[in-house]
């Protein structure tokens, strides 16, 4: 970063940045004529998305999260924000098929993707099965969390059987086993801090068809 | 309704709902995202606007200058509110700290600033453009060395003396003086603090993440400077609060102040950044522990100190309270001092007082043991006691702390258990540790309103919460079976100012304090069914959505036919529990593993044996307890708020600095509740568990790492860096 960049200071960027590192690293140079932007509006552009099946425009300050633009443009109370920074996994969507943490990927990124939320996989009177093993495991608690542990689940249960490896897979060149120590791994990015996490693997080895680790018959 | 003689056989008993393993009936909202959070209300009428707290850059001086003049220019501003602008504000009397700081500042990130604007990316960038010069006063950050000023306290948290300790610890020819140091700790509840406010004329309504309706009502109009009938506080779910949301918080405060000054809903979540800093935590503890036995094994001195620190007028951490109670012995002692630090305000985490008391004295109590030479788990036994030590004439209202302990050592194969660092499992260090727990039961008065409408439909509405403890559940469970109704026929509406006040949730005595309220309601809704059906004297029996008097029958609903029966009383409690200690007990077990090599510890099995009287759900029960075990191993292996003893704030004020638990780290728990109904706690014969769950735990780790290892850390978190030294060779 150079000194004289326009009227602005290091000061003012510095300050900027401390905003949202987040949002500041992906301005790149251009941040720093947003910040200089001063009255003048905020950018903003469309995006259009399919969310649970349905599609949707949404025309959003760039600097909209796809958290944001699903819990406060779309109105969906499902995906949790616990931290904004991709620290706890509770607004954990599943774009295109994989598991992300919407918190950390702007909204506009998104254009033309197809965006699944919890509650795109059941509704209370037809749950998915990961929500019915959750609900007959009692795998939450204050259930805040929750919503983000069973987009993962989901797809941590694809993932393994889509031969993907972790860090405990033993052989990499072999797809990676269907164990409740291979679900614990990937669940890992998802905090629960009711401590839930003993019922989450029985509810997941349940919906994958194994025996939890550690049971007694 | 008065609870003052211990409960006879009552309907509950029947245990045909109540006790049963029911599925949460809030569970299909939660697994599918339906249900509503504190910042989820998008009923609420009115286009909200957003507001972004500023937190303090300093731990304890004065603004001198707060310059929100870009802010105020900035896109989509609508208003800056400062001390400035706020109007006169109160405090809290649960609160140490105010919530809106300036000019004086108290603490680091005590919230100076709210920024409101159209949305949240316009409130976030402006809230980065308010400058602040502040005056910076030095401050004392450091326990250890602010200990030396530290001062005894007054009331119950005096310091207590029975019989002659010191003389007894002189000669005592086993014993111990050790001392341990337990962190500053965070709940880091995964909701962060939340509010949406919306004032109507001078009335304001808050939905907000709170544990406590009736004392968050309070304390915002006390900080408001309003009535408190012109607060309403709706709390129907909450992400998790482990007494962070006992209180007030600036959350609630700063949208409160911008929703006035905006003229609209606002609202505001604390950032997570800010939530170490800016909210509770549970403060660090230096505690000092002197046991002295006879050979074979009786303790005949025991003494438990214990230093903390806090906010001036803030309140020191319990840790030596369970020390009076659980072990016998006939001199003791137990005394607690407090030192005036400006680090964050410290207050109530899951089981204050016992969490981090027990941490170390079940290190101590391993330690005592190994000194005799005797098993850990009968040290323990033989200094069993069944009255209050302090008060031989006061027997506990049930204690089976023995079972807990025999029956979990042969589950948990404890006799397999060898000497410290024995156990190899290729580059494992195998081991196994016990502790005891201990948790006292309190009970609060707490009231419901149970309404009966002409399908037989039964509405319970109280402003009891459900923080993930099952409220929802036992609380239908209950009204279920006082009117033999199956649970579908139950609804239950929580967490709403304008309901009755219930006990809330924390100090584990909501689900007892809880259900008993409506017990009592639903006792006064039996007694106006049977009026309604003319049914007149005697017995009345509710089952199968059928009343029975004698011969007579009828339907349930039929009695609500000319209009809805509604019932509403509280459950008070008399002196059974200065007559008798009411506690909750538990064994721990857990063993882990330590590499030998890097000194990482994994647990690999854990289990908990637990007495708390009657279980009204053994699901959502088991649920809080293997919570509070996972919790117990963030205690003692990760979890540490570091301070910055130079600037006075936590470092590690997020969800990546402050570790805690993950999916990984956990292992199968096994959970055992003892067969128990306390007739002295309440007509429901239950206690509380929630905080049981943690007492305890970190010990029990602690010991397992000792048995595996041969080297005794007494100062947590355990991490890989304070044994990796004195492992030995690996070569």
């Amino acid at each position: 970063m150079t000194e004289g960049c326009g009227a602005i200071s290091r000061r003012d960027v510095l300050k900027t940045s401390a905003a949202g590192a987040a949002i500041a690293g992906s301005l790149g140079p251009g941040g720093m004529a947003m910040a200089q932007a001063g009255a003048n509006a905020p950018p903003h552009m469309p995006v259009r998305m399919e969310v649970n099946g349905k599609p949707v425009s949404l025309d959003l300050d760039t600097r909209t999260t796809l958290l944001d633009a699903l819990r406060e443009h779309l109105k969906f109370t499902g995906t949790k924000k616990g931290c904004d920074h991709g620290q706890c996994g509770a607004c954990t969507v599943i774009v295109n098929g994989r598991r992300i943490n919407s918190c950390l990927t702007l909204a506009v990124m998104h254009e033309g993707d197809t965006v699944t939320t919890i509650e795109g996989l059941g509704t209370p009177d037809n749950l998915h099965p990961m929500q019915a093993a959750f609900v007959a495991h009692d795998g939450y608690q204050c259930g805040y969390c929750t919503p983000g542990q069973i987009c993962s689940a989901v797809s941590v249960l694809e993932e393994i059987r889509a031969g993907i490896p972790s860090h405990v897979t033993q052989d990499i060149g072999k797809a990676p086993a269907m164990t409740t120590t291979e679900m614990r791994e990937r669940m890992s990015g998802n905090i629960c801090r009711c401590g839930a996490y003993s019922n989450i693997a029985e509810a997941m080895a349940d919906v994958a068809g194994v025996k939890a680790e550690g049971v007694k018959a | 309704m008065k609870f003052d003689t211990p409960a006879g056989t009552n309907p509950i008993d029947r245990m045909r709902v109540v006790g049963q393993p029911t599925a949460r009936i809030d569970g299909p909202l939660k697994v599918s995202g339906k249900a509503p959070y504190a910042y989820e209300h998008h009923d609420v009428p009115g286009k909200p606007a957003y507001g972004y707290v500023v937190g303090a850059a300093i731990a304890k001086g004065a603004i001198r200058s707060i310059d929100t003049a870009q802010a105020e220019r900035a896109p989509g501003v609508i208003t800056v509110v400062t001390h400035r602008n706020a109007g006169k504000l109160g405090k809290g009397r649960m609160n140490t700290a105010n919530l809106l700081g300036g000019p004086r500042v108290e603490h680091y990130h005590q919230a100076i600033a709210v920024v409101v604007a159209e949305t949240f990316e316009q409130a976030r960038a402006a809230a980065a453009m308010i400058d602040v010069d502040y005056a910076r006063d030095g401050g004392t950050f450091d326990l250890a060395a602010a200990k030396t000023g530290a001062a005894e306290q007054g009331g119950e948290n005096a310091p207590t003396a029975v019989g002659d300790f010191e003389g007894a610890f002189a000669s005592a020819p086993v014993k111990l003086d050790a001392t341990y140091t337990t962190p500053d700790q965070s709940h880091s509840m995964m909701e962060p603090h939340a509010t949406i406010a919306q004032w109507d004329g001078d009335g304001v309504t808050v939905w907000t993440s709170n544990q406590m309706v009736a004392w968050g009502k309070k304390e915002l109009a006390a900080t408001l400077q309003i009535a408190p009938e012109k607060v309403r506080l709706v709390s129907p779910y909450i992400g998790g609060g482990f007494g962070g949301k006992l209180f007030l918080r600036s959350d609630v405060v700063m949208a409160s102040l911008a929703s006035r000054a905006a003229k609209r809903p606002v609202k505001v979540a604390l950032q997570r950044p800010l939530i170490p800093n800016n909210t509770t935590h549970r403060p660090a503890t230096i505690q000092r522990i002197r046991v002295g036995c006879s050979r074979d094994g009786k303790i005949t001195a025991i003494g438990h100190e214990s230093w903390s620190g806090n906010l001036p007028d803030g309140d020191l951490e319990t840790a030596t309270m369970q020390t009076k109670l659980l072990y016998a012995g006939p001199n003791r002692m137990t005394a607690m001092r407090l030192a005036v630090l400006d680090l964050p305000e410290g207050n109530a985490m899951r089981a204050p007082g016992e969490a981090p008391g027990l941490m170390a004295l079940e290190i101590a109590m391993d330690e005592m043991a190994e000194k005799l030479g005797m098993d850990p788990v009968k040290f323990r036994v033989i200094n069993d006691t069944q009255v209050d030590p302090e008060k031989p004439d006061r027997p506990f209202s049930q204690r089976n702390l023995v079972r807990c302990l025999e029956d979990g050592a042969k589950r948990f194969g404890w006799s397999r258990r060898k000497a410290p660092g024995q156990t190899r499992d290729g580059r494992w260090l195998v081991g196994m540790g016990v502790a005891a727990a201990f948790r006292n039961n309190l009970n609060q008065k707490s009231a419901a309103r149970v309404r009966l409408n002409a399908s037989g439909q039964v509405t319970v509405e109280t402003d009891m919460t459900d923080i993930g403890t099952g409220s929802y559940t036992i609380i239908a469970q209950t009204a279920a079976e006082m009117l033999g109704v199956p649970l579908a026929k139950v609804s239950v509406k929580l967490g709403d100012s304008a309901f009755p006040a219930a006990a809330g949730s924390g100090g584990q005595w909501g689900a007892n304090s809880s259900t008993a309220g409506v017990y009592a309601a639903c006792v006064k809704l039996r007694e106006q069914v049977v009026q309604s059906l003319g049914f007149g004297q005697g017995e009345a029996t509710f089952e199968n959505g059928t009343v029975r008097v004698g011969n007579r029958s009828a339907d349930l609903a039929q009695a609500a036919k000319a209009g809805e029966l509604i019932a509403e009383d509280a459950m008070e409690y008399g002196d059974l529990a200065k007559k008798f200690q009411q506690s909750t007990f538990g064994g721990h077990f857990v063993e882990v593993g330590v590499d030998r090599y890097t000194g990482e510890v994994r647990v690999r099995r854990m289990l908990a044996v637990c007495a708390a009287g009657r279980i009204l759900n053994p699901t959502s029960a088991r649920s809080q307890v293997i919570g509070a075990m996972t919790m117990g191993v963030g205690g003692a292996l990760m979890e540490e708020l570091a301070v910055d003893k130079r600037f006075g704030f936590f470092v590690n004020h997020d969800l990546a600095g402050y570790e805690v638990p993950v999916h990984m780290d956990i292992p199968h728990q096994e959970v055992v509740f003892l067969d128990e109904a306390d007739d002295k706690v309440s007509p429901m014969k239950a206690k509380g568990v929630g905080e049981l769950g943690l007492c305890g735990v970190g010990a029990a780790v602690a010991n397992a790492i000792y048995n595996a290892t041969g080297v005794r850390i007494r100062d947590y978190p355990i991490t890989l860096d304070k044994h990796l030294d004195k492992l030995g060779d690996v070569a």
